[in-house]
């Protein structure tokens, strides 16, 4: 029970199969989340690749629009509920919440390994659910096409996302409650790095709106199992009713895919520039808002379903308002990089990245939040675009920076720093061919989830699949490095980047403990020193 | 794809000046968002030996300032984008109605002469069209991106799409609202023809061969579905004396208020008629016993289309 | 006092790891009232739409059957909350006893619900379906209030036998709680209670406002 030689690595505290599968250490679990989630990554990714195949001609390549609406589902649905939403909470937010918070593991490990087998038992079925033949309804499932006209495996498909649903909520009930009992002592909410904050407004939409979902699913099963159901139009149910609850959860998703990565950056920021971050309180509260302010804005996906004049105008407006906080967040990490010292180490070239696709995407959020604009560009590749560029641009980067901002920590070793900056400029090089000729299409009307289209869409479509090839490529470059890097890789020292926060005065891999003794913590994060003073570089 | 620019109608213009606000307002903030990287990624670059002096420690003057300045610009797009959306939202008062049905995977079209189309729909121009639209299966949505415009069609409900096209053409009509493996195959094309054009085209063979003006095939199915029966013929309403049964009048009814027996007023509109017909039971007209069979499921959409159109064409008093 | 051994080296004591604990399972319920809230909103929405043809459906509900139930249930968490300040007073003996009258109470509730009043509205044709009994214009109506009743009380069902599960762990495991150190049977007592509330808000939707108009 009591490990006293605290200077034993977590990697190194057990070598059996057991000891990985059945432990309770937060590290561990994380880095079996890391091997799953990089599986379905490539898995979802691999679905992309297949589409972005079939649209190089108007015709379709692929020769069945069955089986590319089973891509595009299989796509979506792989790609929110076994990457985005789970990515940085469950590796990153796992590994690291304990050692910044000056703990010695999660509140509840044993849970923190039960939502680890939930999210495989989910993701087995989800598998199955592929292998079996799939499903065509899109991720988002609109009754009643799903309840009652389509042929795929939909009832497996609800059952995956339900377990991964609860997978998801033990994740987020493990940190709240760690985050409110955890904390080193001295360690008051506004000493706490804003990853932490971050972390905590996600696990509150985790934990808040995902039961809404795994319930809707529930009814939706049932309308798919017994044939009748509560949104059954043709006994008086409604199927908007569906939607509604549908987005009250998906919506907020796109905060719990996007606010942890907001964390990342604004870690990374400061220790790449060598200062403090810029309007520490802003930033945090702004994750609170949007936490917050995410939860009354659902009903923008529906501006054209049907829903009422009234209800459409306070969405759009509740939609400009949740749109503010990320501004403020921007101008905060372009504010911390104004009189700093900026190094351009591999993990700042994906943060800033991540800040310049982030700001398109956000700023697109525009053009369809104004309702007569949305009218135009909803369901068209304009959204599309959009919103991969919040998801992969955004979410995707900064997952990518976390990842090596932290690698040292996490494995013990440096990758080489040339072939991660190589990755980086290649994915925001390929992110951009691939999605940018999208929002030009919207505009020309092309509709989303289109086997075939008409011939005056084919020259983008060329080059956004061109872009795809690149970007697939830009995706392999990490996948190879840091593999590599894991055997070959040079051993990293306990704080590698010389960055503030507690996780880099344990060593590079930290013991089981984490501390061997509990750390006080005195100072505000982010206090770098004045390098002028102590002669950096 | 000719036609595509300028939009052919007014809305769609204003809508690509709203797109273009929109736009001139994201590569601004862009230039910004950029410019300030780049300038701050070459000039605070650790090598760089420029003097960083003292730095500001009134943060909240600047988060102040940008926070009021992006309110600003984001509530200026939402009024502007808002004041549109309501006048896309209302139709004018003497539209041109025209039907439109979705299934899986075709649109189809009836015009009010009965006239009826597949997976096209001719209208005329320099006039508000109003689509009165449902679907038989799934939810579809019918866009035109031509005219800027798009709305799903719901089973079991009426939604409502207008425009007013200004020039001749053909236009694409997509459905965009996921329904199924033909999704992609369910598109089309809308026609603008002049005014006497589409008066031809109404009376011209390809679209007139057999059929009936919709108001005619309506008091067939008023008949045939024993509607007369209470409510008497051309649907002057019953009473025990005449059709042995307490029946509301339909003559003179579309576009009347009628008080129901919650106490609440509402307009006879199609998706009223719609109701009373196939769940009359939400709809309890004050004053009558509550009898009327529901005839969900055993009319299709196209023909309940037919009676309401029918009920539509009585006025008050006639006999027809 | 064997304190190290009583919490595990993330926790600075045993005091700070009940706390900890007591914090989870109110998140918890937090959970899962949105888990069940988006039935009661469906449901009162889907009565707004259509209230004549829906009440119709609530009126052939068992009213008596009901009742009972309900009586069951707040006499479960009754006995529970007594159980409960039996362990406070340190006497495990009359927790146990009590616990078991609380399990039996929730037993009966499960056998009444799914055993007598679920076999007679299947008897009755309640189902909804091409075989759903009630006809003419309450037909749709009926059957959409029909499928609410019987999607939530199977999951109502299904949380209390979780319940029952726990129960039983808790009663089997007694030997190992003391006045001082009894959080897993607070945990369990909330968790007990939460269904408990959850039925009382289903109660009024199943049989009552059916009935009132």
């Amino acid at each position: 029970m009591t490990h006293s030689a605290a200077q034993v690595s977590y990697l190194e505290d057990g070598h059996t199969l057991r000891s990985w599968l059945l432990t309770t250490d937060h590290k561990r679990i994380a880095i079996l989340y890391f091997v799953a989630i990089t599986f379905f990554f490539f898995a979802g990714g691999f679905a992309a690749f297949l589409m972005r195949y079939n649209l190089l001609s108007p015709h379709g390549l692929l020769g069945s629009a069955e089986t590319y609406n089973r891509l595009f589902s299989m796509h979506g649905i792989l790609m929110v509920w076994f990457f985005l939403v789970p990515a940085v909470p469950v590796t990153l937010g796992n590994f690291l919440i304990p050692l910044m918070l000056g703990a010695r593991d999660l509140a509840f490990p044993r849970l923190n390994l039960l939502s680890w087998y939930l999210f495989m038992a989910a993701g087995f079925v989800a598998l199955y659910a592929v292998v079996a033949g799939g499903v065509d309804t899109g991720w988002t499932f609109y009754t009643p096409l799903t309840s009652l006209y389509s042929k795929g495996h939909v009832v497996a498909a609800i059952v995956a996302i339900f377990i991964a649903g609860f997978s998801s909520i033990a994740t987020g009930l493990n940190f709240i409650v760690s985050i409110h009992k955890l904390r080193a002592p001295g360690m008051t909410w506004y000493k706490m790095p804003v990853f932490l904050w971050s972390l905590y407004a996600t696990s509150v939409i985790l934990v808040l709106a995902t039961p809404v979902l795994a319930m809707t699913l529930l009814l939706l099963a049932f309308e798919r199992i017994f044939g009748i159901g509560v949104f059954d139009p043709a006994i008086g149910g409604d199927p908007l009713l569906f939607q509604h609850l549908f987005w009250f959860y998906s919506h907020p998703a796109v905060y719990v895919m996007i606010l942890p990565g907001f964390g990342v950056i604004s870690e990374i920021v400061p220790a790449f520039s060598r200062k403090e971050l810029f309007g520490y309180k802003f930033v945090v509260w702004a994750s609170i808002a949007i936490a917050v302010i995410g939860f009354l804005v659902w009903g923008h996906h529906m501006f054209v379903a049907g829903t009422s004049l009234f209800s459409a105008i306070v969405f759009s407006l509740l939609s400009y308002m949740v749109a503010v906080p990320s501004a403020i967040k921007v101008f905060n990490w372009i504010g911390t990089m104004h009189k700093g010292y900026i190094h351009f180490d591999s993990p700042m070239l994906y943060a800033i990245g991540f800040i310049g696709l982030f700001t398109t995407g956000g700023l697109t959020g525009l053009f369809v939040a104004a309702l007569a604009a949305d009218v135009h560009l909803t369901q068209t590749y304009f959204v599309v675009a959009h919103f991969h560029y919040v998801m992969v641009g955004g979410m995707v980067s900064a997952y990518f920076a976390g990842l090596h901002f932290w690698w040292p920590k996490i494995t013990g070793r440096l990758y080489p720093e040339m072939w991660g900056r190589a990755g980086a400029i290649t994915i925001f090089v390929g992110f951009n061919l691939t999605f940018f000729p999208q929002f030009v299409l919207g505009y020309l009307g092309m509709p989303r989830r289109y086997f075939a289209y008409p011939q005056q869409f084919e020259a983008l479509n060329l080059l956004s699949s061109a872009g795809a090839l690149v970007l697939a490529l830009g995706y392999l470059l990490p996948l190879g490095y840091l593999t590599w890097s894991l055997l070959y890789g040079e051993r990293a020292s306990a704080n590698p980047w010389g960055a503030t926060g507690l996780e880099w005065t344990t060593p590079s891999p930290p013991p089981t403990e984490n501390f061997a003794v509990t750390p006080i913590v005195t100072q505000a994060p982010y206090q770098y020193e004045q390098p002028e003073a102590a002669s950096h570089e | 794809m000719n036609g595509y620019w300028p939009s052919a109608t007014l809305e769609g213009r204003e809508v690509d000046l709203l797109l273009l606000a929109l736009l001139l307002v994201s590569c601004a903030v862009l230039a910004l968002v950029f410019g300030l990287i780049l300038l701050y990624m070459v000039r605070y670059r650790a090598g760089s030996g420029v003097h960083r002096g003292a730095r500001s420690d009134q943060a909240w003057r600047f988060e102040i300032g940008w926070t009021a300045a992006t309110l600003a610009v984001f509530f200026g797009l939402f009024i502007w984008g808002g004041d549109l959306y309501v006048r896309l939202f209302q139709p004018p008062a003497d539209a041109l109605q025209i039907y439109v049905v979705g299934k899986q995977w075709m649109w189809k079209v009836e015009h009010q002469g009965g006239q009826r189309e597949i997976n096209a729909l001719h209208v005329p121009i320099n006039r508000p069209i109003q689509l009165v639209m449902t679907s038989e299966d799934v939810i579809h949505d019918f866009s035109v991106p031509a005219f800027r415009i798009k709305h799903d069609v719901l089973p079991g409900r009426y939604e409502t799409l207008w425009f007013q096209i200004d020039r001749t053409g053909a236009f694409e009509l997509f459905c965009t609202q996921l329904c199924g493996v033909g999704h992609y195959t369910m598109t089309g094309e809308v026609v603008a023809m002049s005014q006497p054009d589409f008066e031809k085209w109404l009376a011209s063979g390809a679209a007139s061969e057999g059929h009936e003006d919709m108001a005619a095939a309506g008091k067939e199915l008023f008949t045939a579905h024993g509607c007369s029966g209470c409510h008497g013929e051309g649907g002057v309403g019953g009473s025990p004396e005449t059709t042995g049964v307490q029946a509301p009048a339909l003559a003179g009814l579309y576009g009347h208020s009628v008080k129901l027996q919650t106490g609440a007023t509402v307009t006879a509109d199609d998706k009223f008629i719609r109701d009373c017909i196939l769940t009359p039971d939400k709809t309890p007209v004050a004053g009558y016993p509550q009898i009327m069979p529901s005839f969900s499921g055993q009319i299709s959409e196209e023909k309940v289309l037919r009676l309401i159109a029918y009920i539509k064409s009585l006025k008050s008093g006639s006999r027809t | 006092m064997s304190d190290a051994a009583a919490h595990e080296f993330q926790f600075s004591s045993a005091e700070h790891r009940r706390e900890t604990a007591i914090s989870g399972i109110w998140l918890f319920l937090a959970t899962e009232a949105l888990f069940f809230g988006p039935i009661f909103l469906s449901w009162i929405y889907a009565r707004f739409a259509d209230p004549n043809a829906f009440d119709a459906g609530g009126r052939q509900t068992e009213l008596t059957i009901g009742v009972t139930n309900t009586a069951l249930l707040i006499a479960s968490s009754f006995a529970y909350s007594v159980g409960l300040a039996f362990m406070e007073f340190g006497s495990r003996r009359g927790m146990v006893l009590w616990l078991l009258v609380a399990w039996a109470l929730g037993a009966a509730f499960i056998g009444l619900k799914f055993g007598v009043e679920w076999r007679m509205d299947l008897a009755k044709g309640l189902f909804p379906g091409a075989n759903f009994s009630v006809h003419g214009p309450s037909r749709n109506g009926a059957q959409l209030f029909f499928a609410f009743y019987f999607f939530s009380t199977a999951l109502h069902g299904l949380h209390l036998l979780v319940g029952l599960a726990l129960l039983a762990w808790i009663i089997f495991q007694a030997r190992r709680f003391t006045a001082e150190r009894h959080s897993p049977v607070r945990v369990v007592g909330l968790y007990w209670t939460f269904i408990d509330v959850i039925w009382l808000i289903l109660f009024p939707l199943i049989y009552l406002i059916g009935r009132a108009s």
